[in-house]
């Protein structure tokens, strides 16, 4: 398929890993900062291809992790009422809350949607007048600019009936407490290619140089991750930090300026608790004073709640890079896709989920891989 | 890379104690979608209560003798939405589900009853429109449908209709087609591009307009089958891969047999405009449903005969060599990736949901 297959093809992937295979040196840790990038790479075997010195260790990038225990609650309580048509993104409806999951209230009766859009919902608010319909406008930077127009089109357009419940979380916060961590083990970035499509990669730079680690911007293919490491090591092995773009077909410097200014007009930065990290200073999005009639916090009346994660879950460590799935005790026995203990094991992009979903739990691959 | 995780048996993956699959207080959807969920389902609470010889099986029918004469008998329950879709409707589909249940079990399809349950309010032209269109695919497939019932309920109780079909079919002396005949060194052959009937529904669900529409690949596959059958050659599987694709599928048959199977992703025939399709939508394809596919296990010396005949039959042409089964990794699908890589493919864990990015 064309602007696909070359980016998945075998021949090419080898010759890219041939490449890192001869320039690396010594052992280097990297961090591929989105679940989406974890996710290819554990699907189509991409860390098989490396030499062993490279390590790829799985960042924060799952946003569908990322949203807090609390606002999950929060979301299912909204969902229950009978006024309200609940949307959501799919990976969302699997994600447990306190009590349940989307998909449970929705076999006990609850109006519960998937859509691919937020500005769907719009459609839906509109032909449901006597009804509240709530979109959960979770993601990084990559889905603000939707869920930004989407508030911005229904007050335009007078829809009363519309609001969202915000949980936008940022990159570059995420990435600088990763590394100020005292356990950071972080040598170099894959940076998130989706997020600088809309926000630039300008930002990064002086993440680069006051933490002297290279960042490259990287995509979402075989290729483009292979490319990503073998340009992150090119680095490392003499000694820069610098941003890089290897997914220029995508990512311009500046970004996509129109929605970033969409963006500041509809949200503003405030603090947000990640789900198995805590409260990171000025890492997320809410919306601004004057789109309070679209805000589902305040439109209902939530109470605010401390919840506790099971203590056994390393979901932190994971999501910080420190710790890999399967070193937790419970990976693969007590937590699982269908009863997950934690974070990155409730999205096919968390780094649980993935190495669950494809097998990394079995020990085969290795085996298949030396024969082949 | 090290590992320290436990070792784990297929068992404990796949639903078994001591994972907590069975805690639901309610049905899910993700009960009725193929994947590990159903799987929990019929075991824990259907099986420990209907268990007897015949369904133990666990195949798309059950075959048995009466007199000198080997039956095969099935039933299956239509509830797609929409009903009507790009290359057929809830009527053909019942049919042909069922006739391709008969045929997995290497049956000559024979009688059909039809259940019909019907929501209040259905327009009759709609109802008209499904019951020619089931005529129309039982004389193509040459089934009689023998008898039938019909059902209303009240409005908002049903789905517009829904449809429930059984067939009988006539099993061939000598015929021996099950899931645990699958055998170490088999080749795991597929009729054609998978993905499209999932695909067909899931555009009109969500409103995707195509350049090219993707039609359903429903199909009747008994004829298919005949042709495989009169190679005279032992096929040891054949299974249609409806809900949750042919992952899913194949993770049964693994787990029935106690065999592995090696898949080789570059050798499996999608059409580009479903590729597509599953990209924006963001599903694997490999989980997606098929209405007119079969797999076939067949001995690796008997491979290129049969592929030949699937070939020469027009619902074979596409058809390719996929895989092999293998005494490595009982219990699993392992698939060489398109870029050399290697990955686990599992069953689903409930409904294929769409990814945010």
């Amino acid at each position: 398929m064309k602007y696909l297959d070359e980016y998945r093809n075998e021949a090419m992937a080898r010759k890219i890993a041939d490449e890192i295979h001869r320039l690396v040196t010594r052992p280097w840790v990297l961090m591929e900062v989105c679940g989406g990038q974890t996710h290819s790479i554990v699907k189509y075997g991409i860390d098989h291809l490396l030499p062993e010195q490279i390590e790829l260790v799985h960042g924060p990038g799952c946003p569908v992790c990322v949203t807090s225990l609390e606002m999950i609650d929060k979301a299912h309580a909204i969902a229950r009422r009978p006024e309200v048509i609940f949307c959501s993104f799919g990976d969302m409806l699997r994600v447990p809350g306190s009590e349940a999951d989307l998909l449970v209230l929705k076999s006990r009766g609850a109006d519960v949607r998937v859509v691919y859009s937020p500005i769907d919902c719009l459609k839906i608010a509109r032909a449901n007048p006597g009804k509240k319909v709530v979109f959960f406008a979770i993601g990084f930077e990559t889905t603000a600019p939707g869920n930004a127009m989407a508030v911005w089109q229904a007050q335009r357009q007078g829809i009363g009936n519309f609001s969202i419940l915000v949980s936008h979380v940022l990159v570059p916060p995420a990435m600088e407490a990763i590394l100020q961590s005292p356990l950071n083990r972080v040598q170099g970035f894959l940076g998130p290619g989706h997020v600088c499509a809309v926000m630039g990669y300008r930002e990064y730079e002086p993440i680069a140089e006051r933490h002297r680690v290279p960042i490259v911007i990287t995509g979402f293919e075989p290729m483009d991750l292979l490319e990503g490491v073998l340009m992150a090591l090119r680095q490392l092995e003499t000694g820069r930090a610098v941003v890089e773009n290897q997914y220029p077909r995508v990512v311009r410097c500046e970004g996509n300026q129109a929605a970033q200014e969409l963006v500041k007009k509809v949200f503003e930065i405030c603090d947000r608790k990640w789900r198995g990290v805590g409260s990171i200073p000025r890492s997320g999005y809410k919306l601004r004073e004057e789109f309070c009639d679209h805000d589902a916090e305040r439109l209902f009346d939530l109470k605010d709640t401390e919840k506790q994660e099971p203590s056994i879950c390393l979901s932190g460590l994971v999501l910080q890079g420190v710790k890999k799935p399967h070193d937790c005790p419970a990976f693969g026995t007590q937590c699982t896709p269908q009863h997950p203990l934690g974070a990155t094991m409730v999205s096919a992009e968390g780094a649980c989920a993935a190495y669950y979903t494809y097998g990394r739990h079995l020990q085969l691959e290795k085996k298949e891989t030396a024969e082949a | 890379m090290t590992t320290n995780a436990p070792k784990i048996s297929p068992g404990d993956l796949m639903g078994s104690c001591p994972l907590p699959l069975g805690d639901y207080q309610g049905i899910v959807l993700a009960h009725g979608s193929g994947g590990k969920l159903s799987g929990d389902l019929i075991q824990k609470v259907v099986l420990p209560q209907f268990r007897n010889e015949l369904i133990e099986v666990l195949h798309d029918g059950a075959v048995f003798s009466i007199g000198d004469q080997r039956l095969a008998f099935t039933t299956d329950s239509y509830v797609v939405n929409p009903i009507f879709f790009p290359g057929g409707d809830i009527g053909k589909l019942a049919v042909h589900g069922t006739v391709n249940d008969l045929a997995m079990c290497g049956a000559r399809p024979l009688y059909l009853s039809v259940g019909f349950i019907i929501e209040e309010g259905l327009p009759m032209d709609d109802f008209r429109r499904i019951v020619r269109s089931i005529r129309e695919a039982a004389d193509a497939t040459g089934v009689i449908l023998a008898t039938g019932d019909t059902k209303v309920v009240d409005h908002g109780k049903a789905d517009k209709i829904f449809i429930n079909t059984s067939g009988i079919g006539l099993v061939r002396e000598g015929v021996q087609i099950q899931p645990k005949r699958a055998q170490v060194g088999d080749k795991i052959l597929v009729s054609g591009f998978i993905a499209s009937h999932g695909i067909a529904i899931m555009s009109v669900r969500e409103g995707l307009d195509f350049e090219n529409a993707i039609a359903s690949d429903t199909a009747p596959l008994h004829g298919l089958v005949e042709a495989i059958l009169a190679t005279g050659r032992d096929v040891h599987v054949l299974r249609d891969p409806t809900r949750g694709g042919v992952t899913s599928a194949l993770s049964e048959i693994t787990q029935s047999a106690g065999i592995g199977i090696r898949l080789d992703e570059s050798a499996i025939p999608i059409r580009n405009e479903v590729k597509g399709a599953c990209e924006i939508l963001g599903l694997d394809p490999l989980y997606v449903a098929n209405e007119g596919k079969l797999l076939a296990f067949v001995p690796a010396a008997a491979a290129g005969e049969v592929l030949a005949a699937m070939r020469a039959h027009p619902l074979g042409r596409d058809a390719a060599v996929i895989g092999e089964v293998t005494s490595d990794h009982p219990g699993f699908v392992l698939m060489k990736t398109r870029i050399g890589g290697s990955r686990v493919v599992d069953m689903l864990s409930g409904e294929q949901l769409p990814r945010i990015c």
